[in-house]
């Protein structure tokens, strides 16, 4: 059976078929992306005035990321261009690079994750706070029955018996990277023995309201870039044999599949300042 | 020539635009530009404007520059069919609406709530 409309535009739209059906899937994605945004939104405005984080993340990092997939859509658009111009070596040239940035992009942002799922807040017994990077866990570690140490590369926070005013200042060492305070800050190794620790958590989706927010949309976004990257992947393999019986639907398709990963390189395009330098 | 282009040259090839490497040269402008945005967004971001608003107004400018180029010229907005456009106005309509009932909330507190 044939299905129509694949190649040839159909009369009433003006467009092949999987072209109508792919903007209207974007549309959809626009609304999801969109009430995220917003609640982002909400939550930041709505917090408390100095209580919402700043330079929590990694600009140079982000800075790589931008530009990574910026570069991954002239690759996305010239592949497509390539096969315009019956150029199929170049388009998978071109589509080769595409899957690599896809990778390259997926790595960064798993080092980023990596690094706040390595980042605790220490909340100590004696009404202090430690904050840093886990460097060393002792094998006999065991919060629950207080045995063991741990070792961060970080600083100790001096709260206890402070007023809440004093504590806000305090906290802005770790809240605020860019304030005058946190500049001041000498990081250092902290030996921490469990039965010091009340608890400990790190910098995970569950630590606070910021990096739920993060985790989401970057998390969201980081399934786009999969789910693309795997359809582009697979255009690139198997998939191309359509080049050798019916070029122009296969030119077609590959219009699709950037369509799709220009709008995942739109996303990013807002959140990366929203999130990274805002 | 491969097994690929030879078997493609025995069918109708895709509608080749003779014109078409003037749009490949579009798209390399509108990739420095968009590589010169993202430089200037990370600049912008350190200067101090006095005023965190202008430095949220200024990226999200410079943001909505960038993605305009990607959807103008990337996915061809720019030069799409009717229903495209239809599409994309209903969604920008229900899309700006979500915004304004975000924006609409922030004044909102629950009731017997203590604001100072």
């Amino acid at each position: 059976m044939d299905i129509p409309y694949t190649v040839e535009a159909r009369p009433d739209t003006g467009l092949y078929n999987a072209k109508v059906g792919i903007w209207l899937f974007l549309a959809s994605e626009v609304m999801l992306f969109g009430a995220l945004f917003s609640s982002y939104i909400l939550l930041r405005v709505g917090s408390q005035e100095g209580y919402w984080p700043h330079g929590w993340l990694n600009i140079p990092l982000g800075t790589a990321n931008t530009l990574v997939l910026i570069t991954s859509s002239i690759t996305t658009v010239m592949a497509w261009a390539s096969l315009k111009m019956n150029q199929f070596n170049r388009f998978k040239l071109f589509h080769a690079c595409t899957i690599c940035l896809a990778l390259v992009f997926v790595c960064i942002k798993s080092y980023e994750y990596h690094d706040k799922f390595t980042h605790y807040s220490v909340s100590l017994a004696d009404g202090n706070m430690a904050d840093g990077h886990l460097i060393e866990k002792s094998p006999d570690f065991d919060l629950a029955h207080k045995t063991g140490f741990v070792v961060l590369h970080g600083q100790k926070l001096e709260l206890a018996g402070k007023s809440a005013e004093a504590r806000d200042i305090e906290m802005r060492k770790v809240n605020d990277l860019h304030s005058p305070e946190a500049r001041g800050v000498h990081l250092e190794e902290v030996k921490i023995p469990a039965a010091q620790i009340a608890s400990m958590e790190s910098y995970g989706p569950w630590h606070n309201t910021y990096t739920a927010i993060y985790f989401t949309l970057t998390g969201l976004h980081a399934l786009h870039v999969i789910a693309g990257a795997l359809v582009i992947g697979f255009l690139w393999g198997p998939g191309s044999k359509l080049w050798r019986t019916d070029p122009e639907r296969f030119t077609n398709r590959i219009e699709i599949s950037g369509l799709f990963w220009h709008f995942v390189d739109l996303v990013w395009i807002f959140l990366f300042p929203v999130l990274y330098l805002l | 020539m491969d097994a690929h282009q030879s078997a493609a040259a025995n069918h109708p090839a895709p509608a080749l635009d003779p014109h078409f490497a003037h749009h490949v040269r579009r798209y390399l402008y509108v990739f420095y530009a968009l590589i010169f945005g993202t430089l200037i967004t990370v600049g912008a971001s350190y200067i101090p404007w006095g005023n965190r608003e202008i430095n949220i107004g200024v990226a999200l400018f410079i943001a909505v520059c960038k993605a305009s180029l990607v959807a103008g010229y990337f996915m061809h907005l720019i030069s799409e069919r009717k229903m495209v456009y239809g599409i994309m106005a209903f969604t920008a309509f229900f899309f700006i609406g979500l915004m304004f009932l975000t924006l609409g909330a922030l004044n909102d507190f629950p009731r017997h709530t203590i604001t100072h």
